[in-house]
């Protein structure tokens, strides 16, 4: 039997997702890989939200996926604590993902493609129920519970998916996820896609779904100000790997990584007074995922990097001796750099 | 004007619904598809056309005076004849032709006809066959002998006669039967090949998907005419004309399923990564119920939009291969096999009503491709 | 027209005839651009802000009608109302060449894939400033070094799809500024960046800005870029401008219940674990049928039976701070008499 400490419902440990490049015309030839994930681990705790932070491309989105197995992991751990006691997802197979995945399941980007336009409302959201063999009378009545739930009126339930607006489908999506009460549930970009006066209901529906049925979340998510009122913990990735994963305050307030810094110094929040450094913003784009990158794959924009910085692949540490799980960073120089934040005054 | 508040509304706004919102927030694929394809007027009429054909072929017996091999001995080549209401005698309620005079061009030795203006003959409705050639079963159960119409004397031609005496619009109507028929047949066939292999392509891909598009590529780059023509000659030539029929179909669909099954693959392979499939899939809905109630439903519309449009070109494909004298033969009736009649130059010339079967193609094809473009508007409802 | 201003909007109507009805997509919109200075123009996806702005260079597509005036001052100090040109005429595809650049959310609808940035960008300037090849070679080689594009010298003979997404943005900027624009329309130019390249491309664009006076008008949903962007925001809903006045002056005190629910429901930066971010229930009605009376009246909390019935008059509170809504009618007249 798996062990965990109790209070942890996923623990990822060496997670890593290498997609093939492939080219030939019959026999197919392996070029090299795309290193979406690359060596990443973390815990996530009962109730708690971790969210995933960073831009295009870093693999939020393909860690998501292969912590429920909709992609197979190259190599790692992915404890989850099911209701039938701790199982690795990474090992699991096929026949018993289906019983498995009861308890963890997905909400989608983008709300017009994750609802089938050919099926009614009713249809979409009883499908988990179906699938698990549920009675049509007892699904229907529940089906009905979840769009109030989810705040939507439960005679909508026979109406298509074309008639109702992106927020409204994105409330049918938590719906369908939570049909069959899962403990964790991996919210993909669950907003972005949604204008902005829509996006703040669907925001506070998580947290107040999470207050009433003790949901956890791996929150996924590019934009910075979204994750600060939802997650507990904050992992910031680049390249495939975590750079810094700290409680919410600490990476708001203190990053001790340059990336992280960056990133909350380019978002140009919605004050005119609040300050926007955008002249300092990192240099350059992102880099290929596909080389092979000796040192800190940040480095080559990274305005403090030192020489050392391209020999080694810096290891995610803890830099603060007294709580050493409150915050950790992928920097050589994480304890010497004295990096600008978001100040909360 | 009154600055009273009133209440402000509720986090989930109920919209008052008119009645036409309503009934679209309810509409299914089929019915929104149905909305957008009737305001394509053309292939709404269109659609009719081709409704009013199949009509005609399915009793094509009884619609046509004749048999198709029956033969008026003595009248070959005669030209349409033309249903009139009035002569020189007045008017008419009742339809009515002239009988025709036969005399003979002493110079080229050609049975001229001319319409003798004196007599009537009255078209009569619902009249016993001549003979029996004229015999038939209705759908392969009724035995009967009864004909819309016909005359009691003699004989009435209203596409005229080929080089044996048989009634043109009589054979155009039996013609259509197989015609048509095999259009269809083919489609189906193909339908199902496309469907099995190009689902099987774009569902599993690797290695599978791999061997299927390089089979397609092979089957594709022989050039169509001698492929038929070498398909055609692997069906001997002494079986029934029937099982020709059937040999036909298969080749026909052999080619056809290739573009269909190319376009099943890539629509598959679209779909399958769509969220709403994997969603279904991490609620632990199994593959072949994916397949049942997501895939095939997404794609369906688009199919059947693409298989109108290619009907044509198996009714097309059929006229070639019997004009070329490579698919079905006579006895069987055929549009091809009786334009094959109208090859030569001297036959067009004399009797030009022989290629009035090329113009039921041409309608008939023309009626699909207009009805084919309207499906394939609507077939994806949910785009803006 | 106020000898202040570069453009002038006024009444601007645009509807579009399809066949499931006619979609009104801006409906009666005024605003002014004064030379040299930047405004926003704000709203959710549907609000019409894009084809407001397509409107001003006349790039709509054919189904579309226009009426209303947009007021154009010309260099030589003309002016000509852009409404009234034929579409395809000589003169408006002179404004677009030389006055009036546009810059896309979306690179590739203005590069073309199949040319080398090198011919794309000196095509205006040989077409429209009369250089030489050579000349216009080197002005773009120049152009590429002003947007920030490295190795520029090389990468002028590269076609867009060697370009990463951040450098086509680049290009693009380039491509409008070698017609030596008075005003730049920037439509959602940052959207489709990440945030690190966002900024980058923006501060870019108030360099520029900044350097050749240029008058811009910038369209986004996104709050807090024209927070830190633009001197003058306009707020649209619905196919209306609801609120119009000083950037500061709109984040500090906003009035149309609009806007003021808009603010409130961004997440920020300074936000709180747990904390509820207000929201505006409900969501954008189609732009099929608009109301008769105040576009947000459906989804407003102060709404009242006069909402319904009439489009409000607009409200001056400040001095260049504008609303519309029925709350304030009246609050003029009450500040003129206190004035008094």
């Amino acid at each position: 039997m798996l062990q965990m400490p109790d209070d942890v419902i996923l623990q990822v440990t060496g997670l890593k997702k290498y997609f093939p490049i492939e080219s030939g015309f019959l026999l197919k030839k392996v070029l090299g890989h795309v290193k979406a994930v690359d060596d990443v681990s973390f815990t996530v705790r009962k109730g708690k939200t971790l969210g995933l932070v960073g831009e295009s491309g870093c693999g939020k989105t393909t860690i998501a996926r292969t912590v429920i197995r909709a992609y197979d992991p190259t190599a790692g751990t992915i404890l989850f604590r099911s209701r039938d006691g701790v199982v690795d997802m990474a090992k699991a197979e096929k026949k018993d993902l289906k019983r498995i995945r009861r308890d963890m399941q997905m909400i989608f980007q983008d709300p017009y493609s994750s609802l089938n336009p050919r099926m009614p409302i009713m249809e979409i959201v009883a499908e988990p129920m179906k699938a698990h063999g549920v009675p049509k009378s007892v699904y229907e009545e529940r089906v009905a519970e979840l769009l109030k739930l989810v705040g939507l009126r439960p005679e909508y339930m026979r109406r298509f998916p074309h008639s109702f607006s992106g927020g409204q489908r994105q409330r049918i999506g938590v719906a369908r996820a939570l049909a069959l009460n899962p403990s964790l549930i991996l919210a993909d970009e669950p907003v972005s896609a949604l204008d902005v006066s829509v996006q703040a209901q669907v925001l506070n529906l998580l947290l107040d779904l999470q207050e009433q049925l003790g949901l956890t979340y791996l929150f996924i998510s590019h934009d910075l100000s979204v994750v600060r009122y939802l997650c507990d913990q904050v992992a910031v990735m680049y390249l495939g790997r975590i750079v810094e994963i700290a409680d919410v305050d600490r990476l708001y307030e203190n990053p001790t990584h340059p990336y992280t810094s960056a990133l909350l110094g380019a978002v140009p929040d919605a004050n005119p007074k609040a300050s926007w450094r955008p002249h300092d913003v990192v240099k350059g784009e992102i880099g290929k995922a596909t080389a092979d990158i000796k040192g800190c794959a940040f480095a080559p924009r990274c305005p403090f990097a030192k020489p050392e910085c391209l020999e080694q692949v810096p290891e995610l540490i803890s830099v603060d001796p007294v709580n050493p799980e409150a915050q950790k960073s992928a920097c050589l120089f994480a304890r010497e750099l004295s990096l600008p934040g978001v100040s909360t005054a | 004007m009154a600055r009273k508040k009133i209440p402000a509304p509720a986090a989930d706004t109920a919209e008052a619904l008119s009645t036409t919102e309503e009934k679209i927030f309810y509409a299914s694929q089929w019915r929104l598809m149905w909305w957008k394809f009737r305001k394509h007027k053309v292939a709404v009429i269109a659609g009719f056309v081709i409704a009013l054909m199949y009509l005609g072929a399915i009793f094509a017996p009884f619609i046509a005076p004749y048999g198709p091999t029956h033969r008026d001995r003595g009248n070959i080549y005669v030209p349409p004849q033309k249903i009139r209401f009035w002569d020189e005698n007045g008017f008419s309620l009742r339809p009515f032709i002239h009988p025709l005079k036969v005399t003979t061009d002493w110079e080229t030795f050609q049975k001229v006809y001319t319409e003798d203006t004196s007599r009537r003959i009255y078209i009569r409705f619902f009249v016993r066959g001549k003979s029996n050639d004229d015999q038939y079963k209705l759908f392969g159960l009724f035995k009967s002998n009864i004909h819309l119409f016909g005359v009691d004397e003699g004989y009435i031609h209203l596409f005229g006669t080929d080089d044996l005496g048989r009634d043109v619009f009589s054979r155009v109507m039996y013609g259509g039967q197989i015609s048509m028929s095999i259009g269809l047949a083919g489609v189906f066939l193909s339908l199902i090949l496309g469907l099995i292999l190009g689902g099987i392509s774009g569902y599993y891909g690797g290695v599978v998907d791999n061997i299927i598009q390089r089979l397609i590529e092979v089957i594709r780059s022989f050039p169509q005419i001698p492929l038929w023509m070498a398909l055609s000659a692997a069906i001997p030539p002494d079986i029934s004309p029937k099982l020709v029929y059937f040999g036909i179909t298969i080749i026909l669909s052999f080619i056809g399923w290739t573009a269909l099954g190319r376009q099943i693959r890539s629509k598959v392979l679209a779909l399958k990564n769509e969220d709403f499939i994997v969603a279904a899939r991490l609620a632990g809905t199994s593959e072949p119920k994916i397949i049942l109630t997501h895939l095939i439903p997404s794609f369906m519309s688009h199919v059947i939009a693409s298989l109108t449009l290619s009907i044509p070109s198996m009714i097309l494909a059929e006229t070639s291969l019997s004009f070329l004298g490579i698919g079905l033969r006579a006895p069987v009736v055929s549009w091809g096999v009786m334009l094959q009649q109208a090859q030569n130059v001297h036959t067009i010339s004399m009797a030009p009503w022989l290629l009035i079967p090329g113009v039921f193609v041409i309608i008939y094809v023309l009626a699909f491709n207009f009805l084919g473009d309207g499906l394939r508007d609507a077939a994806d409802p949910y785009g803006n | 027209m106020n000898p202040k201003n570069i453009l002038e909007v006024r009444d601007l109507v645009v509807k579009f005839k399809l066949s499931e009805g006619i979609v009104h997509a801006v409906n009666g919109v005024s605003y002014d651009v004064p030379e040299g200075k930047s405004i926003g123009i704000v709203g959710e996806s549907g609000c019409g802000k894009t084809v407001s702005s397509y409107a001003l260079n006349r790039l709509l597509p054919p189904y579309a009608t226009l009426s209303g005036q947009i007021l154009f001052r010309q260099q030589d100090g003309n002016i000509i109302d852009i409404a009234k040109l034929k579409p395809e005429g000589r003169e408006i595809r002179a404004i677009r060449g030389r006055d009036i650049a546009m810059i896309f959310q979306e690179p590739m609808t203005s590069l073309s894939p199949v040319h080398t940035i090198c011919n794309q960008i000196s095509e205006a300037l040989i077409l429209f400033q009369g250089m030489t090849k050579k000349q216009a070679r080197n002005r773009t080689i120049e152009l590429l070094k002003l947007v920030g594009i490295p190795q520029a010298e090389r990468r002028v003979d590269e076609y867009p799809f060697q370009f990463s997404g951040g450098m086509r943005q680049r290009a693009m900027i380039a491509m409008a500024l070698a017609r030596n624009p008075r005003v730049l329309i920037a439509d959602e130019p940052t959207t489709a960046l990440d945030v690190t390249l966002q900024a980058q491309v923006l501060s870019l664009i108030q360099d520029l800005q900044n350097r050749f006076n240029l008058s811009m008008i910038l369209i986004t949903h996104a709050l807090g870029v024209v927070a830190h962007m633009v001197e003058t925001v306009n707020i649209m809903y619905l196919g209306r401008i609801v609120e119009t006045g000083p950037t500061m002056e709109i984040f500090e005190e906003p009035l149309h219940p609009y806007t003021q629910g808009l603010l409130q429901s961004i997440p920020k930066l300074t936000g709180r674990l747990g904390e509820r971010v207000s929201s505006i229930p409900g969501s954008v009605p189609s732009a099929y049928d608009i109301p008769k009376g105040c576009p947000f009246e459906a989804r407003c909390k102060h709404r009242m039976e006069i909402c319904r019935e009439e489009m409000p008059k607009p409200v001056t509170v400040g001095s260049e701070h504008t609303v519309y809504c029925h709350l304030y009618t009246g609050r003029e007249a009450a500040r003129d008499a206190a004035n008094a």
